[in-house]
């Protein structure tokens, strides 16, 4: 723990020294908040609008979640059928990249034509988190090492057996890898699709927040919706870093990249 | 031969690219035996043992494995080939689970062939936490667990260092012994190949097939200076000999 906390203290050194200086730079130009606000005020901000700037968050964050659980449900339920069926795979993987390479701001006007407003910004941020989760699972379960698949066809193993006993376990370090691509990609796509709802949703999103006080220029609360949506991101990340450590400790020292 | 535990006559291997793995090979291995296939690097041994295995089908010619189902033949690949997500312990009890043996009794004969090896301290760790040389242990007491009675080894001591490779040279002596299990070993080091072997069939490349065999007849004594010895040394000249006519039948 302590040696983990003194490989860090150049990132926190150099975080500390980031914000005194943009204080400074604010204090001594004397800039007015609503060219720049200093990190104070970001932070008093964020005290003050505390109510409405969580609750905002908890929407994102909300979206966020359920389009992640989606995701992985649905890519890595996907992903091993396309395992069992090369057929399928070839069928239904062109759609799958299809939607992976159209730029989700590009369909979001769609969707929300179509759908009521919640149900396209989860429908969004469900279709970026969803193309890594299933392109990851399916590199993993068709990366399983061929002398292990040997030993289990030597001993009799059934398809079932296969599966559960062989192919699952091994590609569980790849659905890790795109569940962490996943878990930012959501966050990414919520709040991409909440721009493009705007105003057309009863509940309203950090993003939403960061438009509405862009109108009317209230920039220190600007920074800290901002403020909210990076430490979510940053907290997801890390969140589902350690869970795959945790997963895979066993598996290699390697397991903490 | 009424003993004869795999035959394998005038069998052929050709590949899907059109490559020539084997082609009329004739090999007869009788119960108790240690035979080794010594060859050079892709002159077919591996393709060999895996049509032992039925991990591969022959293009030609037959094989015979009489009295064989699963869990009758063990196979120990190059590699340690260990699931890197389970115990040493649930990596040795995998074939026995695969054959659907009741729990209690995978358990017994689990912590039987674990202690055999030398492994019965070993149960919780995983591989990643073991040497090179307690991994291919690992290997080799998956393979014995369902106590087969045909045992094929795919240079699994290729990637030791010597040390290692001599005292497992000796465990396998002695497992071959206590559990009279049947053994097929491939490997391309001829002092290998005559330390372990009740017969050497050498092998010739493109296309692989045994030029000559050698019977270590009668069983060198056993002895810690054996590998010293002139008889030992005697039996690795006639073993590279042999290499070296194959070699010449290569060339064109």
């Amino acid at each position: 723990m302590i040696r983990r906390l003194t490989r860090y203290w150049p990132t926190a050194v150099a975080f500390v020294v980031f914000l005194l200086a943009w204080e400074a730079v604010v204090r001594l130009a004397r800039l007015p908040p609503f060219v720049l606000p200093a990190p104070s005020l970001v932070a008093t901000t964020l005290i003050t609008d505390r109510a409405m700037l969580f609750a905002s968050l908890w929407v994102t964050l909300r979206t966020t979640f359920a389009a992640l659980g989606l995701a992985i449900v649905g890519g890595s339920s996907l992903a091993i059928l396309f395992s069992q069926w090369k057929w399928l795979e070839r069928a239904l993987l062109p759609f799958a990249v299809v939607l992976q390479v159209t730029p989700i701001i590009a369909i979001a006007p769609l969707l929300l034509i179509y759908l009521a407003a919640w149900q396209a910004v989860l429908g969004c941020a469900f279709l970026v988190a969803f193309f890594p989760i299933l392109a990851n699972c399916s590199l993993g379960l068709a990366s399983t090492d061929r002398n292990l698949l040997d030993v289990f066809a030597l001993y009799g193993a059934s398809r079932w057996q296969t599966l559960v006993m062989l192919k699952l376990p091994a590609a569980l370090p790849s659905f890790f890898v795109g569940l962490r691509i996943g878990g930012g990609l959501a966050l990414i796509g919520a709040v991409a699709a909440e721009l493009a709802a705007g105003a057309s949703g009863q509940e309203t999103g950090l993003a939403f927040r960061i438009v509405e006080a862009g109108y009317r220029l209230d920039i220190p609360r600007m920074f800290a919706a901002l403020v909210l949506i990076s430490l979510a991101g940053m907290v997801i990340y890390f969140s589902l870093s350690a869970l795959s450590h945790r997963a895979l400790r066993h598996w290699h020292e390697s397991a903490d990249v | 031969m009424s003993d004869a535990l795999v035959v394998l006559k005038d069998v052929g291997k050709t590949f899907d690219n059109g490559t020539r793995a084997l082609a009329h090979l004739n090999l007869t291995v009788r119960a108790g035996e240690l035979v080794t296939l010594l060859g050079p690097s892709g002159c077919g041994k591996s393709t060999a043992l895996r049509l032992i295995a039925e991990l591969e089908a022959p293009s030609s010619g037959t094989i015979t494995v009489p009295a064989r189902k699963p869990g009758e033949v063990g196979f120990v690949f190059q590699e340690p080939t260990l699931m890197p997500w389970a115990t040493v312990a649930d990596n040795v009890l995998l074939p026995l689970r695969l054959q659907k043996v009741p729990a209690a009794e995978a358990r017994r004969r689990c912590a039987d062939v674990m202690t055999l090896v030398g492994l019965a301290d070993f149960a919780r760790a995983y591989p990643h936490q073991l040497s090179g040389g307690m991994r291919m242990r690992v290997s080799i007491a998956r393979a014995l667990a369902p106590r087969p009675s045909l045992l094929l080894m795919d240079e699994p001591f290729a990637a030791l260092d010597e040390i290692s490779r001599f005292r497992l040279n000796d465990d396998l002596l002695r497992l071959k012994k206590e559990l009279a299990t049947t053994i097929v070993f491939v490997t391309h080091s001829v002092y290998e190949s005559v330390y372990l072997a009740s017969r050497i069939a050498i092998m010739a490349a493109r296309p692989g097939r045994i030029t000559e065999e050698i019977a270590i007849d009668p069983p060198l004594p056993r002895g810690a200076d054996l590998r010293t010895s002139a008889a030992f040394l005697d039996r690795c000249s006639r073993a590279t000999r042999a290499l070296e006519r194959a070699a010449a039948e290569d060339r064109p």
